[in-house]
């Protein structure tokens, strides 16, 4: 069952197309990562995927609604965690869970629930003192995923996730998407790690716009006769 | 110009950023500096770069200490600090020709230097900064710390964000730097481009915790390390990492890497594997790479 699809979505700013008719599906409780070079046009789909944006022209539905008439739909199925971090530095990790659990119309019973295991999952003590900003990055990372999971989402945006992080830390970070994918979340993920692009069940490189390659990490090899998709992906992006 | 780093310690308020380093950075190298989040490596730059004042030691540059001679310094040196600090609302062109101008130097100057980089962004030289893509504008802020011509380059993180293509050129452009005989200190989260660098140091926890070119810490490390392939990745790297004898697993694209004591021979490390839920699955014994002895190294310190 598709939880994403995507049919020629297209976005135009004046006479530039960022988004230049791409289709694609994604199934539910899959990890799929969404490739391509800077200024490829990544950012722009994703906002239009989460109801941000609305498209020059082209269908997409998302958990079921179509994101240019029912963004407010979309938005309570999904959660969202940026590069720059979602959560508020100045706030304690409980004030941030509760938060984003009443923008989500959680009850208070509801957030004194997931506060209670996102402290316990993360092994957070003093979560109630503890303000967000005097975290290590690679906390702040798995604080921000749990929050934008907190109202149990269908699907979840990862924008960048382990951008900078050292190669510990990104690794325990995919524990945790693996861990939401076991549990049926789907996962939407960029990244510019090409080994990271390896942990994902399918991935989408784009190039220019468009979608260029589609597939498994093992398919997607296998048809550019590539040993890594660090190789397939400069193959691809040189090629234009 | 060669850098002394000397019983270095910062600390901001009662957190230790850097505890009693000691490090020397040779003339014309091309010097990488690695750890986790929180190591020490912007506190060390920032200090290198004469923007802090170090609570205890000194470093000295050329002959130089940071501290003393800092007026002096800050002509020798460029800085990209790993955030982007350049102005949004001014043109590539006007953020050029104002670093030009701080530094006494012209956009003429130095060209030759700063051509193989600056030509793949001068069609853009009218397009405001901020609108500029994630590769651009590393290429445009590494034009800016350039345009002076200094002796000593400071890259905090340069690439982060930046896509796999854009990387390999940003490393060719300091392949070309380093011909020119200046010395890069550079920060990187990523092993492939550690692995270009003549000497790395690792920090951990404000300590360096290794120092040397990287094929000689990789020759050094006693690994003894294994590459699984398993359609169940997930549930068997849970697994094996409850195993006594494992030390480490994590995965490495579409492999599982494994580190299982030194001491263990080929058939007892098979036998770990083979207790394993999943029984369709290869290992095969392997050498590690410099983000095995990354991940080692900061492992054995987390476990200390």
């Amino acid at each position: 069952m598709s939880i994403v699809s995507v049919k020629n979505l297209t976005r135009k700013f004046g006479s530039f197309t960022a988004v230049d008719s791409i289709s694609f599906e994604v199934d539910k409780g899959e990890i799929f990562g969404f490739l391509g070079a800077n200024g490829a046009g990544k950012t722009t789909a994703m906002k239009m995927l989460i109801g941000l944006l609305a498209p020059t022209s082209g269908q997409a539905t998302v958990a079921g609604f179509d994101v240019a008439t029912e963004p407010e739909s979309i938005r309570k199925r999904i959660g969202y965690m940026s590069q720059k971090f979602s959560l508020y530095e100045d706030l304690t990790v409980r004030e941030n869970i509760r938060f984003y659990g009443g923008i989500y119309g959680l009850s208070d019973e509801e957030i004194d629930r997931a506060s209670d295991k996102i402290v316990e999952d993360l092994e957070l003590k003093d979560a109630r003192k503890t303000l967000v900003e005097s975290l290590p990055l690679g906390w702040k990372q798995k604080l921000a995923f749990s929050v934008a999971s907190v109202h149990n989402p269908d699907i979840i945006f990862l924008d960048e996730p382990t951008g900078g992080v050292d190669p510990v830390t990104r690794r325990r970070f995919w524990d945790r998407i693996y861990q939401s994918s076991e549990q049926g979340v789907t996962v939407f993920v960029t990244t510019h790690y090409m080994d990271e692009a390896e942990y994902c069940d399918r991935v989408s490189i784009m190039v220019d716009g468009r979608i260029d390659a589609l597939g498994s990490p093992k398919e997607l090899k296998k048809e550019y006769k590539a040993d890594t998709m660090d190789d397939l992906f400069v193959q691809l992006v040189r090629s234009q | 110009m060669n850098i002394s780093i000397n019983n270095l310690t910062h600390q901001y308020g009662a957190v230790t950023a850097l505890k009693n380093l000691n490090l020397k950075i040779p003339d014309g190298s091309l010097f990488g500096v690695i750890g986790p989040d929180g190591s020490g490596k912007t506190t060390l730059f920032r200090i290198l770069a004469t923007l802090i004042v170090p609570t205890e030691g000194n470093i000295s540059v050329g002959e130089v200490d940071v501290v003393e001679g800092m007026r002096a310094l800050r002509k020798q040196i460029g800085y990209m600090p790993g955030r982007f600090s350049l102005y949004p609302d001014l043109t590539v062109e006007e953020n050029l020709q104002f670093f030009a101008s701080i530094f006494g130097t012209s956009l003429t100057e130095h060209r030759s230097l700063i051509d193989a980089v600056y030509s793949q962004i001068e069609p853009f030289k009218s397009r405001k900064a901020g609108a500029l893509s994630g590769g651009m504008k590393q290429k445009l802020a590494l034009s800016c710390a350039l345009i002076h011509r200094p002796e000593l380059l400071i890259l905090d993180e340069p690439t982060t964000g930046v896509d796999a293509v854009s990387r390999r050129e940003f490393w060719d452009l300091l392949d070309l730097i380093q011909k020119e005989g200046i010395t890069t200190v550079v920060s990187t989260p990523y092993m492939d481009e550690a692995m270009r660098c003549g000497e790395v140091a690792l920090l951990f926890d404000g300590k360096l915790i290794a120092n040397d070119a990287p094929e000689n810490l990789i020759k050094k490390t006693e690994l003894h390390l294994w590459a699984v392939e398993s359609d169940e990745k997930f549930s068997f790297l849970q697994e094996v990492r409850k195993h006594e004898s494992v030390n480490w697993a994590f995965s490495f694209g579409e492999q599982i890497h494994v580190a299982v004591d030194k001491t263990l021979t080929e058939n007892d490390a098979r036998k770990i594997f083979d207790q394993q839920i999943d029984k369709n699955f290869s290992a095969k014994h392997i050498e590690p790479g410099i983000e095995d002895l990354f991940i080692d190294l900061t492992e054995q310190e987390v476990q200390a």
